[in-house]
């Protein structure tokens, strides 16, 4: 008899959960899954309302800048061009300019709260970097206008004295106020929270005992950094940059009272001309007639899509990081 | 290491023989050590809180230069808390201070504007558990004190090579020096470790339970490395196995807590406090009445 017939298939394994498991199960489940149904019912709301446009601007729709539309006196479209390339641009540059503002600022700090910063200090200094997170976007908006602007309008001329040989730098004609720059250190200001908050999570994370061997072997606190705290939490940083990114590129009311919306595209970061399209939305929304609401529902529906997939792109960042540290 | 004929060994004297009396004995011909520099190690009235918690009270104890002492006791004594003190480790914990005076070389540790960095280059230090880096290849690793301390070295190969033969690991590592640190089985890495620590070349190296997380074939190997390396420096190890201290060390220091601070009961040659020890408490505990 040949020994394969001793061994048994693997048995089905069973339990018969109790009847309040299951209820609680069910509650569970059902608020799990009541964001994906919101989200997903948002995104067919959008799709639905404007696919009329999508279908009749095409791939346009990305690659036109203009956004115009002509009605005759009984409101019946004459003619219509919406082209989002523009504002996508623009958001794109604003949100760049951000992150690349905002990391290293909230990389420092989160190292200085977890390495450096007295625990009593630490305490008062996560409490107000949460309360950022919490201030409402318009006061940022208004503040950035009034009393930032001049300020990053200066630094933004100084950059193009020496750098202005850079395409990027570029400011013809002449032009600095309300550019993709002021905007751009606004968004900064308000991402500085959530970057900062995953990076000191991140860092709080880096394993003690590679910490203490590092001290053990004669290192400085900023050599202990760079040889165990960096490396464990590069991904990391770089999941809570793109989450900053993601929600730079939604912001609409402090980009709106910041920005010149000018429906052209431009890549000149320091100049005042520029475009994002939750401001686009915002701006157009108040006196459009049916037919540009429908583009604005389209141009919306682009916008979530981007948002979506940075998002999903730094959660996958940060979930890799739990892997990758050790 | 020279075995000492059981016929040589003064057997008579012991009012409790004991294996572990045996053991240490047979350590006792251990040649002088020459090549360690220094006077060593003075710890003066050591005493160490976590927060309002007193766990360590008064501990007085000398190291001489090149002489290996085994710090034996039950957990929670405060050995660990103890060899911290030495070399400014203690300090990290948060709530954590310290009374009293460590002396390397007749210069106080603690003293102000003392570069604690400089300190911790002095006196080495392996962990219970070994945590080499892991982002580094097992050659960075061993070159990484280098690194963090920023110090210049001529050779960086022949460092490599001395550290890791000293530490046992050159012949079962010497092909693949780019491999990671953490592809090494256990006893391997905390060899590495103690390469690791060699490399900024300490004159005092502590040991905290280098071997409670290893099998018994890596332990050895590892108390050959710190048999061969007492030629050259000083050695303070921890240990919950009293095999391992009659093994390895000159002396032996005894540390109690009955519910308040650690104490240290009593020190002596290792081969005293194993056959002889001066306090009850001591021989309750080698003889493995209590513990």
């Amino acid at each position: 008899m040949s020994i394969t017939t001793l061994i048994p298939s693997p048995r089905d394994i069973t339990t018969e959960p109790r009847r309040s498991d299951k209820v609680f199960r069910g509650v569970v489940t059902g608020g799990g899954l009541s964001s994906l149904v919101i989200l997903g019912l948002i995104a067919l709301f959008l799709a639905y309302r404007g696919f009329e446009v999508l279908k009749q601007e095409g791939l346009g729709f990305i690659t036109n800048a203009e956004w115009s539309i002509t009605l005759d006196e009984s409101a019946n479209v004459v003619e219509s061009n919406f082209g989002l390339s523009a504002m996508l641009v623009g958001t794109i540059l604003c949100s760049l300019v951000a992150v690349v503002i905002a990391v290293p600022i909230s990389v420092f700090s989160a190292l200085y709260l977890n390495f450096y910063a007295p625990g009593w200090l630490k305490k008062i200094l996560v409490a107000v970097i949460d309360m950022m997170a919490a201030f409402p976007s318009i006061l940022f908006g208004i503040w950035g206008f009034l009393v930032l602007m001049p300020s990053v309008e200066y630094w933004g001329k100084l950059i193009n004295k020496y750098l202005g040989w850079i395409p990027l730098f570029e400011v013809k004609p002449y032009f600095f106020t309300r550019s993709p720059f002021v905007a751009g250190v606004v968004l900064a200001i308000m991402i500085i929270p959530i970057i900062t908050s995953v990076s000191r999570e991140i860092f709080a994370q880096a394993p003690l005992d590679r910490i203490q061997a590092a001290f053990a072997l004669g290192a400085t606190r900023w050599a202990m950094i760079k040889a165990v705290v960096i490396p464990h939490g590069r991904s990391g940083v770089v999941g809570g940059a793109m989450l900053g990114l993601g929600r730079a590129m939604g912001e609409t009311v402090a980009v709106y009272t910041v920005l010149n919306i000018v429906f052209q595209i431009n890549w000149h970061v320091l100049l005042g001309a520029g475009g994002n399209v939750a401001s686009l939305i915002i701006l157009k929304f108040g006196e459009a007639s049916a037919y540009e609401i429908k583009a604005l529902m389209a141009a919306g529906l682009v916008l979530f899509f981007l948002t979506l997939s940075v998002n999903a792109a730094a959660n996958f960042i940060v979930k890799r990081t739990g892997k990758s540290g050790r | 290491m020279i075995q000492t004929p059981e016929s040589e060994k003064e057997m008579s004297t012991s009012a409790q023989p004991s294996s572990l009396a045996s053991v240490a004995n047979a350590k006792q011909a251990r040649t002088q050590p020459t090549q360690a520099t220094g006077t060593g190690l003075e710890a003066r009235g050591i005493h160490a809180w976590f927060g309002k918690n007193h766990v360590l009270a008064n501990i007085n104890l000398d190291f001489a230069a090149g002489s290996v002492t085994a710090l034996i006791g039950p957990s929670g004594c405060g050995k660990s808390t103890f060899i911290r003190t030495l070399n400014r480790m203690h300090e990290f914990i948060p709530g954590a201070a310290m009374a009293g005076e460590v002396l390397l070389d007749g210069k106080e540790v603690y003293a102000p504007g003392v570069d604690v960095t400089k300190i911790r280059l002095q006196i080495g230090m392996v962990f219970q558990k070994p945590n080499p880096f892991p982002s580094m290849t097992i050659g960075e690793n061993v070159l990484s004190g280098l690194k963090l301390a920023q110090l210049k070295v001529e050779n960086k190969d022949e460092l490599l090579e001395s550290c890791l033969v000293r530490a046992g690991l050159w012949n079962e590592v010497k092909d693949r020096l780019d491999a990671h640190g953490g592809s090494l089985s256990g006893g391997q890495q905390q060899r590495l470790c103690i390469a690791r620590a060699l490399a900024v070349s300490p004159q005092v190296l502590l040991m905290d339970e280098p071997c409670s997380a290893l099998d018994p074939g890596s332990t050895l190997r590892i108390e050959d490395t710190i048999r061969e390396l007492s030629d050259s420096m000083t050695i303070v190890i921890v240990t919950h196995n009293m095999q391992q201290a009659a093994r390895v060390s000159d002396y032996t220091a005894f540390f109690l807590s009955d519910g308040g601070p650690g104490e240290m009961i009593e020190v002596a040659r290792t081969s005293e406090i194993f056959s002889q020890p001066k306090d009850q408490r001591t021989e309750n505990y080698v003889t493995g009445r209590f513990g």
